[in-house]
């Protein structure tokens, strides 16, 4: 029997009309087209933020932001990739900071600009709450922040659609790291198995790991046992 | 009763002891201050500007929010909050078509704006709600021979709309501080800016400011000035520093958040982490008056 056709949609990357695969995702819908993406693709999990894409898709006027490896392709959908977003990141020193407001005054006055317009929630592709957390921020509450962007993945899109120009995921990076080294519970458990990995407890387990080839590789993280007490 | 309750960055930062003496304060006049959730920055300052709307959303996003969560009032404590909240909602509310703006662009919450909402200064309750009667009639650490000067700045009072009492003469703080038992003076800058932003971009010119203002207080024979703002406490107490080294012959002189003084007039002890947040400790002159 011959196989069924594949129905195709119509998108426009980057301003020109590819017909692709119906269901595709962006990367893969870019890849049919034609494209070989060196930046702008990376785990293709939804796990590294590497392909932030912004489309608009046919009738809606909102402006979507989207990561490549996750979002299905629609019929007239208009995207364009952003590889990387120009971002504000000073240098500091973790051992040398407070866990609190004056931190970001200090190293970044910029998110006290926010005026809570909610754009980079709107933008956010893992459905944070970010100006929720720039909010957190500016009234020093670092745990909030670092519990609420979580799940960030520094796509930068939040940045990009920013008026105020704040650069929201270095900002929770930085309550992220704060909330690890001062606030948050101190694990005994943790500090049990550094012990464990600095005396070379799992060395021969990591060399034998290292040796394997792809595939025994994955049956083996697949058919990992996970404890949790 | 509950009353829903707005803090403000401030609050939570530079004026912590600002909220946990209202905090307290209220319990023991039988009041909970419920924070709202979910809050945002008030925006600071209300802009004049009447074509750009962004800056009026951080102001009806609160009200929304607090809105969604039940309330149909929210209290402020900082005055610069109160100010910014009842200006923007002015602003929106009287206009259609930034009505129609604010709540398009506003579709990711879960309600819409319905501008069915009030927004007061503690002050307001402690008088008009609670009555200065009955707090009166509660103060068992009464602040004798205190010679208190009520400072109202510009927030409380201007615009005329949204004063919190006569806008030229007003007496509401003057007439909280006798119910707690102090002498309160008037003097003649009480009105007066503090100088407000001035203090990041051109300090000279707050200095100067705070320099008349708090020296108006102390030729009337204030012992300390009475304010709720943090702005202005911030100015006319961590600027006398500066004010010390312009003004050759300066003595400093107390801030205190109205709350700081209706706290211990209700029986609160003074705690220390209030004292931590003063540039001019008070301390010694609570001690003076045999306060603590
Ligand atoms: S918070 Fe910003 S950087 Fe993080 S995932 Fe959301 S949009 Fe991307
Ligand atoms: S987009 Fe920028 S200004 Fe708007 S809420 Fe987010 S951080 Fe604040």
């Amino acid at each position: 029997m011959a196989e069924e056709k594949r129905k195709m949609v119509k998108v426009y990357i980057s301003g020109e009309l590819f017909e692709v695969p119906e269901g595709s995702t962006i990367v893969t819908a870019m890849e049919y087209a034609g494209f070989q993406l060196k930046r702008g693709v990376g785990c293709r999990e939804g796990y590294c933020g590497a392909c932030a894409t912004v489309y608009r898709e046919k009738g809606d006027y909102k402006l979507k932001g989207g990561l490549a490896c996750q979002t299905v392709v629609t019929d007239g959908m208009a995207l364009t990739q952003i590889p990387f977003v120009p971002a504000e990141k000073p240098t500091y020193d973790l051992d040398k900071l407070s866990p609190d407001v004056s931190t970001f005054m200090e190293l970044f006055p910029s998110v006290f600009r926010c005026v809570a317009c909610n754009t980079c929630t709107k933008a956010c592709p893992q459905d944070i709450q970010v100006m929720d957390y720039v909010q957190a921020l500016i009234r020093g509450d670092i745990a909030k922040a670092a519990d609420l962007s979580f799940d960030c993945i520094r796509c930068g899109l939040c940045a990009l659609r920013c008026p105020a120009e704040i650069v929201q995921y270095n900002n929770a990076t930085l309550a992220r790291r704060l909330y690890g080294k001062y606030l948050s519970r101190k694990s005994p458990e943790l500090e049990k198995r550094l012990k464990e990995i600095s005396e070379g407890k799992f060395d021969q387990e990591m060399d034998k790991l290292k040796k394997m080839g792809r595939k025994e590789l994955s049956e083996t993280y697949y058919k990992r046992e996970i404890k949790i007490s | 009763m509950n009353l829903p309750y707005y803090p403000g960055c401030t609050l939570k930062a530079n004026a912590s002891h600002f909220e946990d003496s209202a905090i307290k304060a209220m319990e023991i006049l039988g009041h909970q201050l419920v924070e709202m959730k979910d809050w945002v920055c008030c925006g600071t300052v209300f802009s004049q500007t009447d074509d750009d709307l962004m800056l009026h959303l951080a102001s009806i996003r609160n009200l929304l929010r607090a809105k969604e969560q039940g309330f149909d009032e929210l209290v402020t404590l900082c005055s610069m909050c109160y100010n910014t909240l009842n200006r923007s909602k002015a602003f929106i509310d009287s206009d259609p078509d930034n009505l129609k703006k604010v709540t398009d662009f506003m579709y990711r919450e879960n309600i819409e704006y319905d501008q069915d909402i009030q927004v007061y200064h503690l002050f307001n309750i402690l008088k008009d709600r609670i009555k200065y009667e009955t707090i009166e009639k509660l103060v068992h650490n009464p602040l004798k021979s205190l010679r208190l000067g009520a400072y109202y700045g510009c927030l409380l009072v201007r615009p005329k709309e949204f004063a919190i009492d006569d806008f030229e003469e007003p007496t509401i703080i003057e007439d909280f501080l006798r119910i707690l038992g102090a002498e309160a003076i008037d003097y003649p800058y009480k009105l007066e800016c503090c100088g407000a932003y001035q203090t990041l971009t051109q300090k000279d010119v707050s200095v100067k400011r705070c320099y008349e203002i708090l020296n108006s207080a102390k030729k009337a024979n204030c012992d300390a000035i009475v304010t709720s703002c943090p702005l202005c406490a911030y100015n006319l107490d961590f600027l006398q520093k500066e004010i010390e080294k312009e003004y050759v012959g300066f003595v400093n002189i107390p801030v205190f958040y109205f709350t700081e003084l209706l706290a211990l007039a209700l029986g609160h002890t003074w705690e220390a982490s209030w004292s931590e947040l003063h540039a001019v400790d008070p301390l010694p002159l609570l001690k003076d008056k045999q306060l603590i």
